[in-house]
């Protein structure tokens, strides 16, 4: 809650949080609940339908419990070059599970997903958005088996960014608001050249 | 031959993204200076130095910040950090590797152009760039370089990290007004929406990418002429270059401009190194998904803008991606095409239908089960999204994602057509029943 | 070019003689010159020119969003030809548009060809067909034999996004119409775009329907048809409907087109009147067709009779008769009450549904024939008829253009007006309007309020003097709940308004009219304040100035200014000065009246004292009921009853809230022998022995304009004529008597005293009631909420209640259970409750007589 406010109060229109707050969300229940949207419009000062709108549009953003990690594949054209394709079919073959369905265990789901912009790297992966470069199949056996045995250690889905920003009280320069129709301070009367 | 480098001198340095490690680099030292010039001056530089911006437009970023309409306050600053176009791989690396560079290139923009409050959107999938750069602006505010009063001076203004949420149209710069405003990230019509004059919260709004704003430090420290001394006559500077696909050394390299051609960035050893298992160069993306193809024969063209787009397709984003001589050139086409279908924000009927419907037309003709007619429709269809089907394209649409999926049905259809042909006489032979896709 | 332009026209404008070059901006539409108004959309100009442009997101009441690409059109504006979205773009000097060129053609079949990919062309089983712009367009512009062999887009067949509205999101084209009417001008942001790309939806929030009082307008502004609605969904096909221009009888005067198959009336459609509602209706008036076609409509004449349905007047049953065996009845009882106690004994109640012609015909027979002045068209729940018709008026044009400065002191127009809330909701969203509300709760237009200020019920007198007088003593001390600081605030709103408005009305049936008068009574001080009277039944402002009201006359004039005028023109006009509403159920209930006519009224649902209507009913000798309808009074009381024709089966005129005139025409028949009440006036004249002289709706018309110091010049043909209606009063005639002045009704009373422990009680009212049209209508009758009391959660945590639970109200008078909600629109201190909602009638607390009335919350 309290991070919610810190996120409101950065924004010098509330509406601005809408895509933050929902981010939050995720991070605390794993997916965007109707609950969580319908509270982030009275915080907002919107409609749910409007939360929904936006929230709908975004890729990352789930609205059903989705798999613990939350694998996504690149096949966009570069990782497509190197074997996309083959890593996506092996990943299905070896977990049992179709593009955008959870293994049993609830564990682990994969999806094959646009450019994640590490090409250089190709074919590469994100486990909750975290990267893994140059993946064989080998690698990828590993990796799901360090998941599952808890060697290699990801945040839950939903935790985006573990550092957050944060803006002391006494060092922030304020949001500059619509209503204000003033030049900033350091800006010279004589408009500066401009 | 070594150029000097202006954005990655710092990649080496495994702690550049570290306050003090940037700051013992000669970090902040362009903020310093910059305090101790008038606005315009540091806007002058900007102008002299000529920096086109890095987002794949290619606009004069000195002359971008010229466009705000006098007296209107306040003006915004969002710097475009959703690099998302298939090839691209630059603006994150230069987030996570140097990110107290590119917070000091928005500290100067805003200095210079008068914005009084700066949003960095990051794409939503780059966890790690989320976390380097909270961390370095926490740093910034703690040392005073960001927020209020920076360094003693009447100069205040809040760097905002934003966050994605997985939308690659929210790359353009209208959508990206609108996702940061919290809606629905699709495109406004410019005009009259010009976000220079009506952006962010309908106030001018200077949106610039990751990359333009990583240059702005070395300008204002050594001077708008020192830049434009390097590269070519009509691009200043350096550029990075991601360099994937069937290559020996898939890397980023920053290059200097006009001096570097693609057969040395493909090709050159200090450079990506020739193509795989000594295989031949079939065609190449010279500047990320939606720039039409280029060939061997285009391969001794210069890394310079007038004469890619000259030569009919554009440096773009930066991404070069390479496919050797055993690539299905019909898989490659299916695939960019695919992207665009994906992540069109469907506000447009050409867009939303047509990039689709190309879509499904090359997965019926992989899936063996093409028509004859289907060629001649691919290219009606097209033709439906962008008249002509010329280069620079003209559009039906509100913005050019909806273009830009014809771009590589273009070029493959025109240099590949065989291989389209194959897979449809092909599919002829298996007689499969009409419409069983 | 543009010098040699300006050369001519400066010359010109030398050359007196010489003609003027048509006015605006010139441009090309294929080959042709023509000019258009400075800053006009593209789109509508060609269209202005000859050149219809197809469109699909494009509407001239929303913003333009360019979404469809169907109205590309080649355009050169100096830099060679390019598609352009002429909806997006505004004309310019010497701009060059093809609306038929090649690439003009090509791009409009292609985008065409791509909405119908995925579009189901169920068109035969679809209520649009016929209506359908994408059928049109398809048919005049379209491919033929469609390319995509590959399957198309699914979604679950019509789902329900309202109680009245259907959404078929395989039908829809996603052109954005609905989604922005819902934010854009209903303010009800509840459907939304969903999902992106091709996968893009329309939709609504799980379980939060799209439940606004103006949904019905998407249905009309839906290109396609994956918006339907309930009441007409398969009900005909387009080809066999026939339609007529009419006037919706609600205060706002809504222009619509009324259409019908078969003399069954099937549907209203919003007509785009720029004066008035723009092209939008309610859903409570949209919808309101099923009342007049609902098989309960009155067929013949009843009269008292026993249960075998013989005519016997002690029967307590209502009986079918003939015409002419009820008003032989009728004609008896107004001569015996005539002979045996005077004209006095004779009262008229109601008559706010009736078509100016029939309310000056009924106004005509009581005054001149009978000779009573004991009519009123109120039922005590609006403001006193000769202080309306006294007031400067305004236009809802005036109050809505830039600049300008409306007070609210009446009920929620979003309630009670809905397209005024519509047009003063566009006006302080879009045009910056200033609006300032002086209301005891929150409205629907609080959120664009400039300034919003809480009055207590009681203290709006005291309230509207402080801040429109010049001295600042009177805002020293806060006035109930409204602060010193407020009061100084407002005070300098209104000093540095521009043109103000003042809507004025009624803003709870709890407080005493005089209260809401001592307020107008200061904004009338004002120079430039001009009013809206915010009054809420049908045509009651035509009522008003056809002189259905006690002491007034037709034309806005009264018994002692134009008595002897209209005792030239009707022969005879009343003695002395009658009673309204109140007045006569009081005197009824003491046996002072013999007939009570209710003309289409029914005190016993709609007066504020439900006791004392009763009684009048119980007491009077004669009832009668001239109503489409047998409501609550007229089952209870009623010894005769003659069926009325109602809108839809009428023709006539209609007056709005600013005395705007237009016409309202007949469509159907009635059903059985039902009447329009102007005839049935006119029969009972004649047989009484007076003919009023008309025998025709027209006649009526330009006797009103002959006789009325406000309606010179309004005869039939004017009104006819007239595509906006015409406001009167269109000239003055000196030869007339003088119209109503405002005179000032004396200083505030001192607001009432008030303790802490109790609540000032409101009594408002909703959109949806209980009351006699909206209860025939099924698709709507539904939506009237239960009736409950609303306070804030504060008050709730303060009393320590919670929503739902069951509390007990009690005031000097009665007490009545009913169930908490909690709303938190409601002011602090106060507790509100809604008129006529089902299972709940508040009005038995209300303390009639009083300035408010005050009540204890206990928990039960
Ligand atoms: C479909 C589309 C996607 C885009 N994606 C990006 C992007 O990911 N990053 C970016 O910086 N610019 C992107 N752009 C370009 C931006 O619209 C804009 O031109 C750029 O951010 C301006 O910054 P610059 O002048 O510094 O290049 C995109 C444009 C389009 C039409
Ligand atoms: S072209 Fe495509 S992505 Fe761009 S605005 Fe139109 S629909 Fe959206
Ligand atoms: S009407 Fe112009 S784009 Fe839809």
């Amino acid at each position: 809650m309290r991070i919610a406010a810190d996120i409101l109060s950065r924004y010098p229109v509330k509406k601005s949080a809408t895509i933050p707050l929902l981010h939050l969300a995720q991070e605390q229940d794993g997916y965007v609940t109707d609950e969580a949207m319908e509270h982030i419009a009275e915080l907002v000062e919107i409609t749910p339908a409007e939360v929904l709108g936006t929230c709908s549009f975004y890729e990352m953003f789930k609205r059903a419990p989705v798999g613990e990690y939350r694998i996504n594949i690149c096949h966009g054209i570069a990782c497509h070059l190197l074997g996309a394709d083959d890593l996506i079919h092996h990943a299905e073959e070896t977990l049992g599970v179709r593009q955008g369905t959870v293994t049993n265990d609830g564990k682990i789901s994969i999806e094959g997903v646009e450019c994640i912009a590490a090409c250089t790297e190709a074919p590469c992966l994100q486990v909750n958005y975290r990267y893994m470069n140059k993946v064989t199949n080998e690698g990828f056996d590993a990796l799901v088996g360090g998941l599952r045995d808890g060697s290699v250690s990801v945040p839950k889905h939903g935790t985006l960014a573990i550092a957050r920003q944060q803006i002391p009280e006494d060092k922030a320069a304020g949001n500059a608001m619509v209503e204000e129709n003033t030049p900033p301070a350091w800006w010279p009367t004589d408009e500066g050249g401009d | 031959m070594t150029i000097e480098m202006i954005v990655t001198k710092r990649f080496d340095n495994l702690n550049a993204h570290e306050i003090d490690e940037y700051e013992a680099t000669g970090g902040y030292q362009a903020l310093r200076k910059a305090l101790t010039m008038t606005p315009a001056e540091v806007h002058d530089e900007v102008r002299t130095a000529s920096l086109l911006g890095r987002g794949g437009a290619g606009f004069p970023a000195g002359v971008k910040w010229g466009f705000c309409p006098p007296n209107v306050w306040p003006r915004y600053l969002v710097v475009n950090g959703d690099e998302s176009e298939p090839g691209t791989y630059k603006d994150r690396q230069l987030l996570e590797r140097d990110p107290h560079q590119i917070i000091e290139g928005c500290l100067l923009t805003c200095y210079a152009v008068g914005l009084s409050q700066c949003f960095l959107y990051i794409r939503g999938e780059m966890a790690h760039a989320q976390e380097r750069v909270a961390r370095a602006l926490n740093q910034a505010y703690a040392a005073g370089y960001v927020g209020k009063n920076i360094l003693g001076s009447d100069f205040s203004v809040d760097i905002v990290l934003h966050w994605g949420a997985g939308a690659y149209i929210v790359g353009e710069e209208t959508a990206l007004i609108e996702s940061l405003e919290g809606n629905r990230g699709m495109p406004r019509l410019k005009p009259p929406f010009f976000p220079a004059a009506v952006g962010l919260y309908g106030k001018p709004t200077i949106v610039n990418n990751v990359e333009t704003m990583a240059n702005i430090p070395f300008i204002v420290e050594r001077g708008g002429d020192a830049f434009a001394a390097m590269g070519a006559e009509n691009s200043k500077g350096t550029r990075v270059f991601a360099v994937s696909g069937h290559v020996n050394n898939p890397g980023v390299f920053e290059v200097e401009f006009g001096t570097t051609t693609f057969r040395d960035i493909i090709m050159g050893d200090d450079y990506a190194g020739g193509i795989r298992d000594g295989k031949s160069i079939k065609a190449y993306i010279p500047g990320g998904a939606s720039a039409p193809w280029f060939y061997e024969e285009h391969l001794d063209i210069p890394l310079e803008k007038t004469t890619v787009d000259q030569a009919g397709s554009m440096l773009g984003s930066g991404a070069i991606v390479v496919m050797d001589e055993d690539t299905d050139m019909v898989k490659a086409c299916h695939n960019v095409v695919r992207f665009f279908a994906r992540e069109s924000c469907g506000k447009c009927t050409p867009c939303r239908e047509g990039t689709t419907w190309l879509e499904r037309i090359l997965a019926r003709i992989l899936a063996g089960q093409g028509r004859p007619s289907d060629l001649s429709l691919l290219m009606e269809v097209s033709e439906n999204i962008s008249p002509g089907i010329a280069w620079p394209p003209r559009q039906t649409t509100i913005c050019p994602l909806g273009p830009s999926a014809v771009s590589p049905i273009a070029s493959a259809l025109e240099r590949f057509r065989d291989e389209f042909e194959a897979y449809i006489t092909l599919s002829d032979r298996r007689v499969i029943p009409v419409g069983a896709a | 070019m543009t010098d040699i332009a300006d050369a001519e026209s400066e010359a010109e404008g030398v050359e007196a003689t010489e003609p003027e070059p048509p006015p605006g901006v010139p441009f090309t539409v294929n080959g042709e010159q023509f000019y258009a108004e400075p800053g006009r959309m593209l789109i509508d100009a060609c269209e202005d020119a000859g050149a219809y442009i197809p469109r699909f997101c494009y509407h001239p009441r929303m913003k333009p969003v360019g979404m469809c690409r169907m109205c590309l059109v080649e355009v050169d504006t100096g830099r060679g030809p390019g598609l352009q979205p002429s909806c997006m773009l505004t004309v310019s000097e010497g701009m060059v548009v093809d609306t038929e060129s090649e690439a003009t053609k090509k791009a409009q079949d292609g985008v065409l060809e791509l909405l119908l990919i995925n579009h189901p062309l169920d068109c035969p089983v679809c209520d649009k067909g016929g209506e359908c712009p994408l059928q049109d367009q398809t048919m005049s512009y379209g491919p033929g034999e469609s390319r995509f062999v590959e399957e198309k887009r699914h979604f679950e067949k019509p789902i329900p996004i309202s109680d009245t509205v259907y959404l078929d999101r395989e039908r829809c084209i996603l052109c954005d119409r609905c989604t922005r009417f819902a934010k854009e001008v209903a303010g009800d942001p509840l459907i939304h775009f969903m999902d992106r790309g091709n996968q893009t939806q329309v939709n609504t929030f799980p379980e939060d329907p799209f439940s606004s009082y103006f949904s019905g307008n998407t249905v009309q502004i839906c290109p396609v048809g994956a918006l339907t609605a309930k009441p007409y969904r398969f009900k005909a096909r387009p080809w066999d409907l026939n339609e007529i221009e009419s006037t919706y009888p609600n205060p706002m005067g809504d222009r619509v087109t009324i259409q019908s198959s078969r003399n069954e009336v099937l549907r209203y459609l919003g007509v785009d009147s720029d004066a008035v509602n723009w092209s939008w209706l309610a859903d409570r008036d949209r919808f309101s067709f099923e009342a007049t076609m609902h098989d309960e409509r009155l067929t013949t004449p009843l009269v008292r009779g026993d249960s075998l349905g013989n005519a016997s007047d002690d029967g307590d049953e209502l009986v079918a008769t003939t015409w002419s065996v009820a008003l032989t009845k009728v004609v008896e009882a107004l001569e015996d009450a005539n002979n045996n106690a005077g004209p006095a004994s004779v009262a008229v109640i109601g008559g706010a549904r009736l078509t100016n012609e029939s309310q000056y015909a009924w106004a005509r027979l009581a005054k001149g024939v009978i000779g009573t002045d004991n009519v009123d068209a109120q039922l005590g729940d609006g403001l006193p008829g000769d202080v309306v018709a006294s007031l400067p008026r305004g236009t809802i044009e005036r109050a809505c253009a830039p600049g300008s400065t409306v007070v609210l002191m009446s009920g929620d127009p979003k309630e009670e007006l809905g397209t005024l809330y519509i047009r003063l909701r566009h006006a302080c969203a879009e045009d910056g309007v200033k609006l300032i509300e002086l209301t005891p709760n929150e409205t629907g237009l609080t959120r664009y309020a400039a300034l919003s200020a809480r009055v207590r019920p009681g203290d709006i007198g005291a309230v509207a003097a402080a801040i429109t007088s010049g001295d600042t003593a009177s805002r020293e001390k806060a006035i109930g709940s409204v602060s010193s600081a407020e009061l100084d605030e407002l005070a300098a709103a209104l000093a540095g308004a521009g043109p103000i408005t003042v809507i004025a009305g009624r803003t709870s049936l709890a407080d005493h009219a005089a209260l809401s008068v001592e307020a107008i009574n200061a904004f009338a001080g004002l120079d430039d304040a001009v009013f809206l009277p915010g009054l809420r039944r049908g045509n009651v402002n035509g009522a008003i100035d056809m002189g259905l009201a006690p002491e007034l006359l037709p034309g806005r004039t009264s018994l002692d200014a134009a008595g002897s005028w209209f005792a030239e023109q009707w022969g005879s006009v009343p003695a002395a000065p009658g009673l309204d509403t109140a007045g006569i159920l009081g005197a009824a209930a003491t046996g002072r009246i013999a007939v009570l006519v209710l003309l289409g009224a029914d005190p016993l649902a709609d007066f504020p004292d439900p006791e004392l209507a009763q009684q009048a009913l119980d007491t009077a000798d004669l009832v009668i009921a001239v109503d489409p309808f047998i409501n609550s009074s007229v089952a209870a009381a009623a010894d005769i009853v003659l069926p009325a024709a109602s809108f839809g089966e009428v023709d006539g005129s209609h007056t709005n809230l600013e005395g705007r005139i237009s016409p309202i025409r007949q469509k159907v028949t009635p059903p059985g022998t039902a009447r329009p009440d102007w005839m049935i006036a006119a029969e009972i004249a004649l047989r009484l022995g007076k003919d009023m002289g008309f025998a025709s709706v027209e006649e009526i018309a330009d006797q009103i304009a002959a006789v009325s110091p406000l309606h010179t010049d309004a005869d039939a043909a004017a009104i006819d004529a007239a595509i906006d209606g015409l406001v009167v009063p269109l000239v003055e005639d000196p030869s007339r008597p003088t119209r109503f002045a405002w005179r000032d009704q004396g200083a505030p009373e001192e607001p009432a005293s008030y303790d802490s422990y109790s609540y000032r009680l409101v009594v408002d009212r909703t959109m949806y009631d209980a009351g006699t049209q909206t209860a025939h209508c099924p698709s709507i009758a539904g939506l009237a909420p239960d009736g409950a009391v609303r306070i804030n959660s504060h008050e709730a945590s303060r009393l320590g209640i919670d929503a739902g639970s069951t509390v007990r109200l009690s005031s000097k008078r009665a007490s009545i259970e009913c169930t908490v909600r909690i709303d938190e629109r409601i002011a602090r201190g106060t507790a509100t409750v809604a008129h006529n909602h089902p299972g709940l009638d508040v009005r038995s607390l209300i303390e009639v007589g009083e300035p408010v009335t005050d009540v204890r919350i206990e928990t039960v």
